[in-house]
């Protein structure tokens, strides 16, 4: 017998521990990512159970929603942490103790290839086709980008997982997203999955595990899969996945934590049967035509306000908000501050294409660009190239690795009434300080709205290349 | 495990608003914290103080004094907002077992699983029966009789429903964890069948 299954559905099937009536799944779980926020509760449920971690092999921690971005006075970061606030100190501190006393590996602040939690694990080679993720963290989706399933819990879950390797769950509804024609010349990832959002509402992906397809999709690089898979959860989705390919394996290939040798050999194997079927039976596909694509912005407090750069600012009650007339372009909006970086655009190839965009230029005056890579790994990897010096020199700060900006846990924000274009994935009211106003774009969007001080078109640009 | 649920009889403290969010049963400020402790004396703290701090006596947590009400009566859309799970935790810690309501939001609902807190949704007509009867005498005891799915007070009986698994959770004072735990040969079967460990 063969039915015709799909990707998420042979990966699910696969991971049923348990399945009886009346019962949600019992779900494996191979890798458990943790960080410093949704965490310390779920040790102390297993201490109060005098229960050990099932499989510490399984799970990794790092920090990153706390951590100052900034160094010490003395060049350290761990002695800038003497100024973050207490809690925050207290919070990175205990994940460092927690998994120490159980045994998992932790990439803490000492630890170069620490960073934003969706983003060191890629790195890594920890995120493998697949494989069943989770982590205390909405944005976990990212990891679909590998043909994996990952999806973002709550801190009791994070105990369940750590107890027992396991966690209750519904299957949740199928849903195929495929898009039709090329990404236009000046448009990526980004703008796809904004374009995506405006098209499906903040609400239209709710109960389902959504599965990008298409040429766009095969076209993007890993790290635009990841953009795209990541700002899933703003489509009410907490599923995205794209099935493996050559494009897959290239970025696998000799990371840290990937299968070497025959063991790798074979792996890549059975990660080649990872796809939707032919005649696998989606409950709902959408098919969005991408060939008129633009580079988009949003213009309110929710991600599925955005418009083409060209566009006119439509009314809404969001405008009280975000501080902007509608029937005005959204091209020419001024900004105060620019922010590369978070789980959604900062990797290295997101670095690229900023500092492409900047190399020779300067920020406009009166603008403050922050550009912080989403892990040490990336960090490392752009100064090699010498990303850090075009942004230097253009008057950006480079910053040390975390969440920063993204949802200004740390200590770093936007001052209440001033306006950011930002690459990460929440624009929500007071998201990157209390007042704040967030403008969600791509990297290239920000970057040239960061010469002009305007938000500006990247098309527009000329590029100077290395 | 934790206390088994199975027949609860209690006073109730009456909040029959709509779209109470997680913010309102507890503020984001309050999250930076490492334990799970202490989260029901910060149970609807902006409303239950006033902003020097005293009790705020027009708030109906503050009519119950020496008196923890165990059934929370609320209006539709209860625990909209975000995934924290500290509202479920500031409920259960200041002695709430069972929130009444025409609706939840889903993540809550999720959350307060997790939790041992019984969520009962009623439909529109026992809702605004078990109002009136609430309504015309705060002081009612209420009691909810899981194992048969029912609630009585003042001589009147309403039936709810309950997903199965969530009632036996409830019921045998198991909650997922437990649940997954008594697994554990089966996990470990799974594994040595996938040729691990
Ligand atoms: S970068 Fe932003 S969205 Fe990503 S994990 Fe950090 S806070 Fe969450």
């Amino acid at each position: 017998m063969s039915e015709a299954r799909t990707l998420f559905d042979k990966i699910w099937e696969s991971h049923v521990v348990v399945r009886e009536p009346g019962m949600p799944d019992a779900l494996y779980i191979d890798l458990q990512l943790i960080h410093e926020v949704t965490s310390p509760q779920a040790f102390d449920e297993l201490r109060k159970r005098n229960l050990p971690v099932w499989d510490p092999n399984r799970i990794k921690g790092t920090v990153d929603h706390c951590n100052p971005t900034r160094l010490g006075p003395d060049g350290d970061e761990r002695s800038a942490l003497i100024y973050a606030d207490e809690n925050s100190r207290k919070q990175i501190l205990k994940l460092e103790k927690n998994c120490k006393e159980f045994g998992i590996e932790c990439f803490g602040l000492d630890n170069s290839a620490r960073g934003v939690v969706h983003v060191f694990a890629p790195d890594l080679g920890l995120t493998q086709p697949g494989m069943t993720i989770v982590c205390g963290d909405s944005h976990t989706a990212t990891h679909g980008a590998f043909g994996s399933i990952a999806f973002g819990i709550g801190t009791s879950e994070v105990s369940h997982v750590m107890g027992t390797q396991c966690l209750f769950q519904s299957k949740p509804k199928s849903m195929l997203i495929r898009y039709i024609g090329e990404l236009p010349h000046g448009t990526g990832a980004k703008d796809l999955i904004l374009y995506t959002i405006a098209k499906i509402g903040v609400s239209g992906g709710t109960n389902y595990a959504i599965e990008y397809s298409g040429d766009a999709v095969r076209s993007l690089s890993m790290e635009g899969r990841m953009t795209i898979c990541n700002m899933t959860i703003e489509a009410g989705a907490r599923f995205g996945i794209v099935a493996p390919d050559e494009t897959t394996f290239a970025w696998l290939k000799n990371k840290k934590f990937a299968p070497k040798g025959e063991v790798w050999d074979k792996a890549v194997a059975a990660w080649r049967n990872l796809y939707s079927d032919e005649g696998a039976v989606f409950d709902k596909v959408i098919e969005i035509d991408v060939s008129k694509l633009e580079p988009m912005v949003t213009y309110g407090t929710t991600p599925e306000t955005a418009i083409g750069i060209s566009d006119i600012i439509p009314d809404s009650e969001m405008l009280n908000y975000s501080g902007l007339k509608a029937g005005n372009p959204i091209a020419g909006t001024e900004i105060d501050y620019v922010f590369i970086g978070s789980c959604t655009n900062g990797r290295l190839a997101d670095l690229r294409e900023a500092a492409e965009i900047l190399r020779g230029k300067k920020v406009a005056d009166g603008v403050q660009m922050i550009v912080v890579p989403g892990s040490g790994t990336v960090k490392r990897q752009a100064e090699a190239e010498g990303l850090d010096k075009v942004f230097l020199k253009a008057g950006a700060e480079w910053r040390e690795p975390g969440c920063s900006l993204c949802l200004s846990m740390n200590g770093d924000f936007i001052e209440a009434g001033k306006r950011c274009i930002s690459t990460s994935n929440r624009n929500f009211e007071g998201r990157q300080g209390p007042g704040s106003r967030t403008i969600l774009a791509s990297p290239a969007t920000a970057a040239a709205s960061a010469i002009k001080g305007v938000i500006s078109d990247p098309r527009q640009l000329e590029v100077h290349h290395a | 495990m934790r206390e088994p649920y199975n027949t609860v009889t209690g006073k109730v403290l009456y909040l029959p608003i709509d779209n109470i969010d997680t913010d309102q049963i507890i503020p984001a400020r309050f999250l930076k914290t490492v334990t799970k402790e202490g989260f029901g004396e910060l149970l609807f703290h902006d409303h239950r103080y006033d902003e020097e701090g005293n009790p705020n006596q027009e708030f109906a947590i503050n009519q119950y004094p020496g008196n923890v009400a165990e059934i929370l009566f609320a209006g539709d859309n209860f625990g909209c907002g975000s995934s924290r799970e500290h509202a479920p935790w500031a409920l259960t810690g200041y002695g709430i077992r069972t929130v009444i309501a025409p609706s939840f939001a889903n993540i809550f609902k999720n959350n307060s699983a997790k939790n041992g807190l019984l969520l009962i949704e009623l439909d529109e007509q026992p809702y605004q029966a078990l109002k009136q009867i609430v309504e015309n005498n705060k002081d009612v005891d209420v009691t909810v009789d899981l194992p048969r799915q029912q609630i009585h007070a003042d001589g009147s009986d309403f039936s709810f429903e309950i997903y199965p698994f969530l009632k036996t959770c409830l019921i045998k004072g198991v909650d997922e964890f437990g649940y997954l735990l008594n697994l554990s040969d089966r996990i470990k079967a799974f594994e040595s069948a996938r040729g691990e460990r």
